[in-house]
């Protein structure tokens, strides 16, 4: 297949599609925005109705726009206006809301957001003003919100796949690579390793490699990467392609956890429109390089997110890290070099090589180029998944993007980049959005999450939480995780119910340097972060519930049931009878 | 005791899974999707068919957390308790759940018909505290709203 055939083809149906003359709805349908607040209904009664009044409607479910507080949010694009934005949309107000509009020229000011466009309407506001619009810099999630998830030939008409293209026919394997160094583009998994640098550990190794795609997300309060497979994931099989191009793989895997349908049928779907088109298969777009690429699913399990562990999980085991070295560049799944990058690292990638490493690095930061995709969640008047231009503080993001916090109440912690980062004071507001400046202030950013909370949370609550998290997860196979991640949080507890002691407090100093030091991987390593961090900012929290008086009283409101084992028959059954 | 799935119907499963490359992890995800549990005989149906002992297939089916070793209920229940649903008051969910179905920690009730898992993300945070009933998600969940959900299940 051509690829200027493909582009003119996909450039037609997109004129036909955004001429006005047929009104053409788009409907936000990620988890947060759509499938959790009704979104397949909402689409049923927009069909019926178009069926019943004999109206021609042209219908695209499309991705998150990132303002998850304003779910679930249609526009309308006709008659030569701009798009016009309703949010919270339900099954009972679609109707209405598009009727007057399609039907008498009407725009109902009732939930209303704005219109997109080149000329505005009068009366109606700018949806690029919205707070959770305006403070938004989209690379990774640029066509998310505009574009179909299930229509490759949207996302050729808006120079999908070009990216592949100029690396396919133009680059050498090497330049891509020195490309994606050049753009400082990290990691944005949690580790925030030069992705350039990673791609070039295994440049030389020949034979069967693999590009491995880390989807597993089991990070409570990020949902970035669920929502880029579920918003665009046309983005991720193009990076994933330019990476096995440039590492000369020969196969790549997307890893998400089984039970997120969301995620798992949207990148099917996007990976067999690819094959379909030759984008994925032999001689992708005639240039004599052959790549493939599928989804392998996991069960319940949050280490399987760690490199050497999610292998194992591919390879149908137990998801149980393994020692390194070997590292996997040269020893990966089934023992053939392979390299693991996280869906938003590879998600920047077409973008990168589209429009070089100079326009990207010209973004952010200097030791962090680019955006950063961010988590709201918690106590927070507008929660969603902001990208956001490194640098910008927290401040900022919680102010301006999440529009502070609500209820009357005041901000007291942050907890970033996942229950293994780090939890920060209502201090940490100057602190800028870069992997080292994080990690100056005693947290992570690492995936992207963050959990705001209020004045009405412990902080031996909230670190009681984090740390049942931890152990519940530890995988178990090597003991100073196991068993440290037991010792800790049953002293939390403990402080927790009001019978801690001052010792308890260098014990846990104890246990979480012997985890550090003898864990094989980062769960261990790092499972006293939650407690040290919060130590830091909160001591005086940890030292008045050990007199009995939790200074908000959330550890006595909030008693969390730690759950048992769901198999209670495994172990009955005979093995092999 | 007899089972009800026949080595040879699940073999028929696993053969015509849906994933193209088949390990013991992939295939007893195809039985469990299928079944809605493992049922005893499929660990030695999948070990055989991946040429791995039963030691190996018991192994990954217990490590885990989503499989299940008997019938799931008719409503499977689940309540997030990762942080950001905690700090939302999923606690007082767990307990209204426990009451309700008069149960002392996640499992299934005595009349089979419901089951109940504590899960620790369910990957929707910013509609927190969330609960999901066969899958579908219900966010902004408070104690009255889960109630009537809860009494609504027979």
């Amino acid at each position: 297949m051509n690829y200027e055939i493909l582009k003119s083809d996909s450039d037609k149906r997109w004129a036909e599609l955004t001429n006005g003359s047929i009104p053409w709805i788009r409907i936000s349908d990620a988890m947060c925005c759509g499938s959790s607040l009704g979104s397949d209904e909402i689409i049923d009664n927009i069909i019926k109705y178009s069926a019943e009044n004999k109206i021609e409607i042209n219908i695209s479910r499309v991705g998150c726009h990132g303002i998850c507080y304003a779910g679930t949010i249609i526009d309308v694009l006709f008659n030569g206006n701009p798009r016009i934005f309703w949010g919270y949309i339900n099954p009972e107000n679609v109707i209405e809301t598009i009727n007057s509009y399609i039907q008498n020229g009407e725009i109902l000011k009732d939930n209303l957001l704005g219109s997109y466009g080149d000329e505005l309407i009068k009366g109606v506001p700018d949806f690029t003003e919205l707070p959770g619009i305006k403070y938004q810099k989209r690379i990774a999630l640029k066509n998310s919100g505009n574009i179909a998830f299930d229509d490759i030939f949207q996302y050729i008409a808006n120079d999908g796949f070009s990216g592949l293209n100029k690396a396919l026919h133009s680059m050498k394997s090497d330049e891509v690579i020195n490309e994606v160094k050049n753009s400082g583009l990290r990691g944005r998994g949690g580790a925030a390793f030069p992705t350039g640098v990673k791609w070039s550990f295994m440049a030389n190794s020949k034979g069967k490699k693999y590009i491995l795609c880390n989807c597993e997300e089991g990070d409570p309060g990020a949902f970035n990467d669920k929502g880029i497979l579920e918003s665009d994931p046309f983005t991720l099989i193009e990076g994933m392609i330019i990476a096995g191009y440039a590492t000369g793989s020969t196969n790549g895997f997307v890893f998400i956890r089984h039970g997120h349908e969301g995620p798992i049928v949207r990148t099917e779907q996007a990976i067999k429109q690819a094959y379909n088109n030759g984008l994925l298969g032999e001689n992708i777009l005639g240039s004599g390089f052959s790549f493939d690429i599928e989804v392998s699913l996991t069960g319940d399990s949050y280490v399987a997110g760690e490199e050497t562990a999610l292998m194992e999980s591919i390879e149908g085991k137990s998801s149980k890290p393994r020692s390194r070295p070997p590292f996997p560049a040269a020893y990966g799944v089934w023992g053939k070099p392979s390299t693991i990058n996280n869906v938003k690292s590879l998600s920047y990638v077409a973008e990168i090589i589209r429009n070089g490493s100079d326009w990207f690095k010209s973004t952010g930061t200097e030791s962090s180029s680019g955006t950063a995709i961010v988590c709201l969640s918690g106590n927070i008047a507008n929660p969603g998944m902001y990208e956001v231009e490194m640098g910008i503080s927290l401040g900022d993001v919680i102010e301006k993007l999440g529009g502070g916090i609500p209820d009357g109440r005041k901000l007291k912690m942050l907890q970033t980049g996942g229950p293994l980062g780090g939890v920060l004071g209502s201090d940490s507001l100057k602190v800028k959005i870069d992997f080292d400046e994080m990690a100056k202030a005693g947290a992570i950013l690492g995936s992207g999450g963050i959990i705001v909370v209020d004045d009405r949370t412990c902080a031996v609550d909230l670190t009681k939480s984090l740390v049942a998290f931890c152990q519940y997860e530890s995988c178990g196979k090597c003991f100073p995780c196991r068993l440290g991640m037991t010792h800790l949080l049953e002293i939390v507890e403990k402080i927790s119910r009001g019978e801690g002691q001052i010792e308890d407090l260098s014990l846990m100093n104890k246990i979480g340097k012997n985890m550090q030091a003898g864990s094989l991987c980062g769960h261990g390593q790092l499972g006293y972060n939650p407690i040290s961090s919060a130590l830091k900012h909160f001591q005086n929290d940890f030292e008045k519930c050990m007199s009995g008086n939790c200074p908000t009283g959330s550890c006595q409101e909030r008693k969390i049931v730690f759950p048992i084992n769901t198999r209670p028959n495994a172990w009955q059954v005979k093995v092999g009878t | 005791m007899l089972e009800k799935y026949t080595d040879d119907y699940i073999l028929n499963i696993i053969e015509n899974q849906h994933y193209k490359t088949r390990t013991m992890l992939s295939s007893l995800l195809t039985v469990q999707d299928d079944i809605g549990y493992l049922p005893k005989n499929s660990i030695n149906v999948v070990a055989d068919f991946m040429n791995v002992s039963t030691n190996d297939v018991w192994g990954v089916a217990s490590f885990y957390l989503n499989f299940r070793f008997d019938p799931p209920g008719k409503y499977n229940v689940e309540i997030c308790w990762g942080p950001t649903c905690h700090i939302g008051g999923a606690s007082e969910l767990q307990h209204t759940a426990l009451e309700k179905l008069n149960l002392v920690n996640q499992g299934d009730t005595e009349d089979g018909k419901v089951s109940l898992k504590f899960n620790t993300c369910l990957g929707a945070c910013p509609q927190a505290p969330l609960i999901s009933v066969n899958h579908k998600l219900h966010g902004k969940m408070d104690v009255k709203k889960f109630s009537k959900i809860l009494d609504k299940l027979n």
